[in-house]
C-alpha cells in the first residue's frame, strides 16, 4: 500500500512537473525604455525629489553623487586640496 | 548629460561584500547569480588588493557587438541594459565581456539556462518605470527614484562610487591626491607617526 503511495505520488509529481513553468511570449522588437527622470512620482522616490524634469533629475543624481565624498559631506575634515575647485 | 560609471578604489575595498549584499536584496536576485562580485589579488597575502566588478556599462560595449538577437540597447545615460523579452540565453554576451558581467539563472523545471541576468546600474529595464513586471524580471530601478546604485550608495568605505563619470572621478581623483602614495597611504609611518615627527616620551 505505502509503495502504491508513493509510487502514485511519484508520478504525480513528474506529471504536473511543467506546471511550475511561466507562460512565455516569444518577441523580436525591442521595447521603448522610458527616461529615467519622466517617472511618475512614487513612494520610494528620495525625498525632497520629484520626478518628471530632466534638469531637477541631473541635480538630483549631482547631490546624490556628493553624498559618496565624505571630504564633501564633512567639511570640518577637508584637507587643503579638497577645497580645490 | 551624465554617463553613469562605477569605480571601484581598490586602496579602500576591504572585501565585505556589502555591495554584493545590498545588490541581491535589492533586485531580489536568485541563487546562483552574481550581478556584482568581489574580486581579490593575493588573497591571504600582505599587500593584497579587492575590487568590486560588475557590469561597467562600457561605452562601446562587446556584448552589444555580439548579441545575435540586438536585445541590448545604451540610455541617454550610458547604461548598458537588455530586454530579457529578447535574449535567448545563448551565452555570446558571456563569452565577449571581459568582466564576466553577464549571468544565467538555472531557473525552471529541468535547469535549463534561463535568460541573462546583469547589473542594471538600477535603471531597470524596457518595463514601465517602478512597475511590478519590471520589478520581477530587472530589479529595482532606482535611477527613477532619484537614487543612485544600492551598492554603491550602500559601500561602507565608500571605495565603490557610483553616478555621473564626470563627478565620481573628481571624487576619486581629490581622494588619490590627499591621501598621497605609497607609506603615506597605508602603513607604519600612517599608524604610528614618521620617524620625522620623533618619539613620545
Amino acid at each position: 500500500m505505502i509503495k502504491r503511495c508513493a509510487l502514485a505520488l511519484a508520478l504525480l509529481a513528474l506529471a504536473t512537473a511543467g506546471c511550475g513553468d511561466k507562460p512565455q511570449t516569444a518577441s523580436t522588437a525591442k521595447k521603448a525604455d522610458a527616461k529615467a527622470w519622466e517617472s511618475a512620482s512614487s513612494p520610494y522616490a528620495a525625498a525632497d525629489w520629484k520626478g518628471g524634469d530632466k534638469a531637477a533629475w541631473e541635480a538630483q543624481m549631482r547631490i546624490r553623487a556628493q553624498g559618496q565624498d565624505e571630504y564633501s559631506r564633512s567639511a570640518a575634515a577637508a584637507p587643503a586640496a579638497s577645497k580645490t575647485p | 548629460m551624465a554617463r553613469m560609471k562605477f569605480i571601484c578604489d581598490a586602496e579602500r575595498c576591504i572585501e565585505c561584500n556589502g555591495c554584493v549584499t545590498a545588490c541581491k536584496a535589492e533586485h531580489n536576485v536568485p541563487w546562483g547569480v552574481n550581478r556584482r562580485r568581489v574580486v581579490t589579488l593575493n588573497d591571504g597575502v600582505p599587500g593584497e588588493k579587492s575590487i568590486s566588478v560588475a557590469c561597467m556599462h562600457c561605452s562601446d560595449a562587446p556584448c552589444m557587438a555580439v548579441c545575435p538577437v540586438d536585445c541590448f540597447y545604451r540610455t541617454d545615460e550610458g547604461v548598458v541594459l537588455h530586454d530579457k523579452d529578447i535574449c535567448i540565453g545563448c551565452g555570446y554576451c558571456s563569452y565577449a565581456c571581459p568582466f564576466g558581467a553577464p549571468q544565467f539563472p538555472t531557473n525552471g523545471t529541468f535547469g535549463l539556462r534561463g535568460k541573462m541576468d546583469k547589473c542594471t546600474f538600477c535603471a531597470g529595464g524596457p518595463e514601465a518605470n517602478g512597475s511590478d513586471a519590471e520589478f520581477e524580471k530587472y530589479g529595482r530601478n532606482r535611477l527613477s527614484e532619484g537614487k543612485l546604485p544600492a551598492c554603491a550608495e550602500m559601500c561602507s568605505t565608500k571605495a565603490l562610487l557610483g553616478g555621473d563619470g564626470d563627478v565620481v572621478s573628481d571624487i576619486f581623483r581629490n581622494r588619490v591626491l590627499v591621501r598621497g602614495k605609497g607609506s603615506e597611504v597605508w602603513g607604519w609611518g600612517t599608524a604610528y607617526g614618521k620617524p620625522t615627527q620623533g618619539t613620545k616620551s
